[in-house]
């Protein structure tokens, strides 16, 4: 029987709640109107945070809403996964001035939570333009692609391998960070500008191959992501019991009713990116008794931020540095993590060790595709997001989405 | 500890700050209160002739900025709405009560002596300290002849002044309505009449804002509003002008003046009392906090003063009056530059949108191995200060004076003017 009100659920509540309009106030009224200011350099869509700030700060959300999707369609996602404390607010000069920077990323939500309880967007697509254009991939990349061409009166076929569009906002990360369906309720919005159709178990390769959507779509955007994930490299990895991080956070993601989902008692949780981070926290939150990350180098080297480690510990997670397993062994019944001098029994074993690009198609550089002012090797092939190189965010991802569209706009002739 | 004792207009009392005649001073319950907070001394929210005013609802508009409750305040509300007979009682109780506490008594009659020789006769029989004619409500009581319709009116001020002083031994003051053009026809014409001090800024005629759902001015009474009496921090600047210009004024000389208009700390009220005042009296602050925040004001006051080594209040009262001067007497080869601290600079560029946008272009927005500098360029600064105001940071532009190598000019010896025997043609 489901238990949609059982603890365990409520472990995947929001966890930061929305500012009440009392707190956004307080907080934007914190924010000095820079000239110049640091935190646009530092966004990498380039969003004028003091400008949207303003709007929450005397009572125009609406020009506070469409300030942000201007830039970043994806605004309510970025407002919740953004990693702000190395982005916007890093550079805020309230940070250099007392260390306790504007709150941007709340108040990015709460203008963009605002337009999208209005049920529509603050824009108007373009008469169409008879161009066609296919978006391989819909995570935030593809779809901030989708969205921008369709606003300029494009039409616009997206693709994707999963049932559900989303991407990572739907399948990769912590629940809690995208609660009440915020993944799927934000694709809708992405979508009402019109003019974009979706087709879902559509696997490039598979079901659809790139020669033919190059013939019959004018131009290909490819936001790919990355489908793969690299191997431990050590024996035993293998084993039952021993799982990619990856499918332990998609299926948790998928899962209405979390508290029947099945968690061992302890668990080890191998790597130190977000990924780790979110499996390890959503295992404990899932109530395993002991969840360790095994992480082979120190904490500044981590590519997860000091704010993620520290949610994970406050959740219970225990952090072991400069710890590189040597093998995993079947302990009967259990499992055996085993690094020189020690050894951490476990019943469950996360993979967390990063994730690669797998296709083909446009050459590659460095195991990703090959782009220049988002081109590909391939004339009327486009790409961005993680399966090019750069930062693994998504608000990189939306940002090249955006931009890859302005590439394709006048790759069209437009 | 600084001696905060004051003694204003002969009333005696343990320090400056008293309340304003306002709804905090309105009966017995509230000025206990009051008392026991620890202020000097009450002025009685005005007493009027029987039948008692009728008041309405709601009664306050307020100005919030940048999140900051009651920047601004205003009301619409009368005189006191209760009988005549029931404060005076508790007048007398309270005074009885708190002996060395001062209660001087607002009063508003309609304008013709009987009216003022009969009050004035009950309220002397209380035992209050002493009597405020309020010349300065703009609002509802105006419209009858009396409040701001009197004190607008110098020859009527000089004439209810002296029927006040004729028909009673307690202290005069006379508070003076900042309605008008010349604050000193009104203090002139309150002296005139033998006024024993004065008390300023009532409120200013103002709309505090208008609710743009119901299209009315605020406060909405059933849809509609009203002008109403702004006071609260937002008017202390045009209450310090005003207490200045009387202050300065030869022929006002050793007329006191109780400081009123946006007093809310003890450094707001050493700012009146170095520009002459006697006293203050204190409302909006107290109606939005309480009144307990009267032992910040006399904490605040008395450590200050002795930081500065003053021992007693008529140590530093008025000495900034003699620095009140006409724009006539500025020095005109004085200058001053800002100055950025760069190591107290956290980049919002706040100074250089000020100054490009706005002023002299005298401020450079560079950038050095990437990071963000601002300058600032000396040849071009007026020393306006407008970059210091606009600083969020502390001490981080500073004004530097500048020598010029020039002796002291001012505008009436400059030959630009044409007034001056100095003046150079074309």
């Amino acid at each position: 029987m489901s238990d949609i009100a059982s603890p365990i659920n409520a472990n995947f509540a929001d966890a930061h709640p929305a500012l009440s309009s009392a707190q956004a106030v307080i907080a934007a009224n914190r924010c000095y109107f820079c000239y110049d200011a640091p935190c646009v350099e530092a966004c990498p869509t380039g969003i004028d945070i003091p400008a949207f700030i303003r709007g929450i700060a005397t009572g125009n959300v609406a020009g506070a809403a469409k300030t942000i999707l201007q830039e970043n369609i994806f605004g309510g996602a970025c407002a919740r996964v953004c990693p702000t404390e190395i982005l916007c607010e890093r550079a805020c000069v309230r940070t250099a001035e007392m260390g306790e920077p504007v709150d941007i990323g709340a108040l990015q939500r709460v203008a963009t939570d605002w337009q999208m309880a209005q049920g529509a967007q603050p824009f108007t697509r373009a008469p169409e333009t008879g161009k066609r254009i296919a978006v391989v991939g819909a995570g935030p990349a593809g779809l901030a692609c989708a969205h921008a061409l369709a606003l300029r009166g494009h039409d616009v076929t997206v693709f994707d391998a999963k049932p559900k569009p989303g991407g990572l906002n739907e399948y990769g990360i912590a629940a809690y960070k995208m609660a009440d369906d915020f993944a799927a309720r934000e694709v809708d919005f992405v979508l009402s500008i019109g003019g974009i159709k979706m087709q879902y178990e559509k696997r490039l390769g598979d079901t659809i191959l790139l020669a033919g959507l190059r013939e019959e779509f004018d131009a290909v955007f490819l936001g790919l992501g990355l489908t793969g994930v690299n191997r431990l490299g050590i024996a035993g990895e293998n084993l039952p019991g021993v799982r990619d991080a990856v499918d332990f956070i998609a299926e948790l993601r998928q899962a209405a009713d979390k508290s029947k989902l099945k968690i061992g008692r302890r668990v080890v949780v191998i790597g130190g990116g977000n990924t780790a981070i979110d499996a390890a926290t959503q295992a404990k939150l899932l109530g395993a008794e002991e969840v360790t990350m095994l992480y082979r180098r120190g904490p500044e080297h981590m590519s997860a931020t000091k704010d993620e480690q520290e949610w994970a510990q406050i959740n219970g997670v225990n952090i072991r540095f400069w710890v590189a397993p040597l093998r995993i062994e079947d302990a009967g019944g259990a499992l055996k993590v085993v690094r020189e001098r020690e050894e951490f029994i476990a019943d469950l074993v996360l993979k967390a060790v990063g994730q690669v690009f797998v296709g083909e198609g446009p050459a590659l550089e460095g195991g990703r595709i090959k782009v220049e002012g988002y081109h590909t090797s391939l004339p009327n092939v486009f790409a961005g997001g993680d399966c090019t190189a750069g930062m693994d965010l998504t608000v990189h991802a939306v940002q090249d989405g955006k931009m890859a569209a302005r590439a394709i706009d006048k790759f069209l002739g437009f | 500890m600084a001696d905060l004792s004051s003694t204003f207009a002969g009333i005696r009392t343990k320090n400056p700050f008293w309340l304003a005649s306002a709804p905090p001073t309105d009966k017995a319950y509230n000025v206990e209160r009051a008392f026991a907070a620890g202020w000097g001394g009450v002025v009685w929210k005005t007493l009027g002739e029987d039948p008692p005013v009728v008041n309405v609802s709601s009664r306050y508009g307020a100005i919030s900025y940048g999140g900051v409750r009651v920047a601004g305040f205003n009301n619409i509300e009368l005189i006191t709405d209760r009988p005549l007979e029931l404060n005076l009682q508790e007048i007398t109780e309270v005074k009885k009560n708190w002996p060395d506490r001062a209660v001087v008594v607002s009063l508003m009659v309609p304008c013709n002596e009987e009216s003022w020789k009969a009050i004035l006769r009950r309220v002397e029989s209380t035992g209050a300290d002493g009597v405020e004619l309020n010349f300065g409500c703009p609002h509802g009581m105006s419209e009858r002849g009396m409040g701001a319709a009197v004190g607008q009116v110098p020859e009527y001020v000089e004439m209810v002044t002296r029927w006040c002083k004729q028909h009673t031994r307690m202290p005069v003051i006379v508070k003076l309505t900042p309605n008008v053009t010349d604050i000193l026809q009104a203090a002139t014409a309150a002296k005139n009449g033998g006024a024993d001090a004065v008390s300023l800024i009532n409120t200013i005629m103002s709309i505090c804002a208008v609710d743009l759902d119901l299209m009315s001015p605020t406060p909405v009474v059933d849809g509609k509003g009203t002008h109403g009496g702004y006071c609260g921090p937002a008017v202390k600047p045009i209450a310090l002008r005003m207490v200045a210009e009387i202050a300065r004024e030869f022929s006002l000389r050793g007329l006191p003046i109780s400081g009123i208009g946006g007093v809310s700390t003890w450094r707001d009220a050493a700012e009146f009392f170095a520009l002459g005042a006697g006293n203050v009296q204190v409302c909006t602050a107290a109606m939005t906090h309480g009144f307990r925040i009267v032992g910040d004001m006399i904490t605040g006051l008395s450590n200050w003063m002795d930081a500065k080594g003053y021992a007693k209040l008529s140590d530093f009262q008025g000495a900034a009056v003699p620095n009140f001067v006409h724009w006539d007497d500025l020095n005109l080869n004085y200058k001053s530059i800002a100055a950025i601290n760069q190591d107290l600079c956290i980049k919002c560029g706040k100074c250089y949108a000020a100054c490009e946008d706005t002023s002299h272009q005298s401020i450079a927005a560079l950038r050095v191995d990437g990071g963000r500098r601002y300058e600032i360029i000396d040849e071009e600064c007026v020393g306006c200060n407008l970059c210091a105001h606009v600083c969020p940071v502390d001490d981080c532009i500073t004004m530097v004076s500048v020598p010029t190598g020039k002796p002291y000019a001012n505008w009436k010896d400059h030959e630009n003017n044409p007034s001056s025997p100095h003046f150079v043609h074309g």
